[in-house]
């Protein structure tokens, strides 16, 4: 019993932002849970962005800053009435410092089930050359 | 009547005294019951956290489930409740990762979630896209509203 318990998954509230700059625009703006990891090639970042559709999915890299925001096509509900209401959406926006240079030519991103992955392939070192002195 | 003159208490004569204290208990627990859950946040704390609208012939669930795939999922229908339980697999990557964050969590969840009136069970619609569970549950015929016109 207490290994199905532990495997239960716990409810998190989404992390709301508290405003990167002053809005403009109306609405909520929330972080989106990431995995990041890095191997020898690449650093990949797997983000939880239910709700967004690819064209409303925006990746930025700027000044070693990655910058992730997504709007939310909002839910055609015009004649329903609120029931229950446990969970808001709105906009996602997370922003991250990169250590290390990416080759912005071979970014590769994908968006499957809500879940985006983000593949930011490292800058190859430059391989040491040998220089060998002649002498003569 | 000497009895309660003499002592100015109402006197216990069917009720055993323990009864009283039995009471005293239930409402003490009911108000630190009370305490304990924010009356502004009614949600129910287990996942998958929905939103559920009424419209005119259907009941509509909506749920955010990113990363879940449709056969992960078992939806069940009856005349006024609706199950939903799965589970959420994140697949293991290559050997050699270094991991910097890892937010998202894998695992199961299963809710079960009381519908406002009766349902048809047979016709029920659900739909998954962009990670948004869609579920829509039409009413039973008696309990869509009549137009009633007056004469």
């Amino acid at each position: 019993m207490a290994d199905t318990q532990s495997n239960e998954l716990k409810v998190r509230e989404k992390q709301e932002v508290t405003s990167p700059a002053e809005q403009t625009m109306p609405g909520l703006i929330f972080t989106p849970a990431v995995d990041i990891f890095e191997t020898e090639k690449e650093i990949t970042l797997l983000a939880d962005i239910p709700g967004v559709k690819a064209d409303d999915l925006t990746i930025d890299i700027r000044d070693n800053t990655l910058t992730l925001s997504a709007d939310i096509a909002p839910v055609d509900s015009t004649d329903e009435v609120d029931i229950l209401v446990e969970c808001e959406s709105g906009r996602y926006y997370r922003q991250f410092t990169l250590g290390e240079l990416i080759n912005q030519e071979n970014i590769d991103a994908k968006l499957n089930d809500g879940v985006l992955r983000l593949s930011l392939p490292k800058v190859e070192k430059a391989t040491p050359k040998k220089i060998t002195v002649k002498t003569g | 009547m000497i009895y309660r003159r003499f002592f100015n208490v109402p006197t216990w004569r069917f009720r055993s005294p323990l009864e009283e204290l039995y009471r005293m208990r239930q409402q003490m627990e009911q108000l630190l019951e009370s305490a304990a859950t924010p009356p502004q946040r009614e949600a129910a704390g287990v996942l998958p956290l929905i939103n559920l609208t009424e419209g005119k012939d259907n009941y509509y669930v909506r749920a955010e489930l990113p990363g879940v795939k449709g056969d992960g999922l078992d939806i069940q229908v009856t005349a006024n409740n609706l199950a939903i339980s799965g589970e959420r697999k994140i697949a293991a990557e290559e050997e050699g990762a270094r991991y910097h964050r890892k937010e998202r969590e894998a695992g199961t969840f299963s809710r079960m979630i009381g519908l406002p009136g009766e349902v048809d069970t047979d016709k029920v619609e659900a739909k998954l896209e962009n990670g948004i569970l869609t579920i829509v549950i039409s009413k039973a015929e008696i309990a869509k509203p009549k137009q009633i016109t007056v004469k």
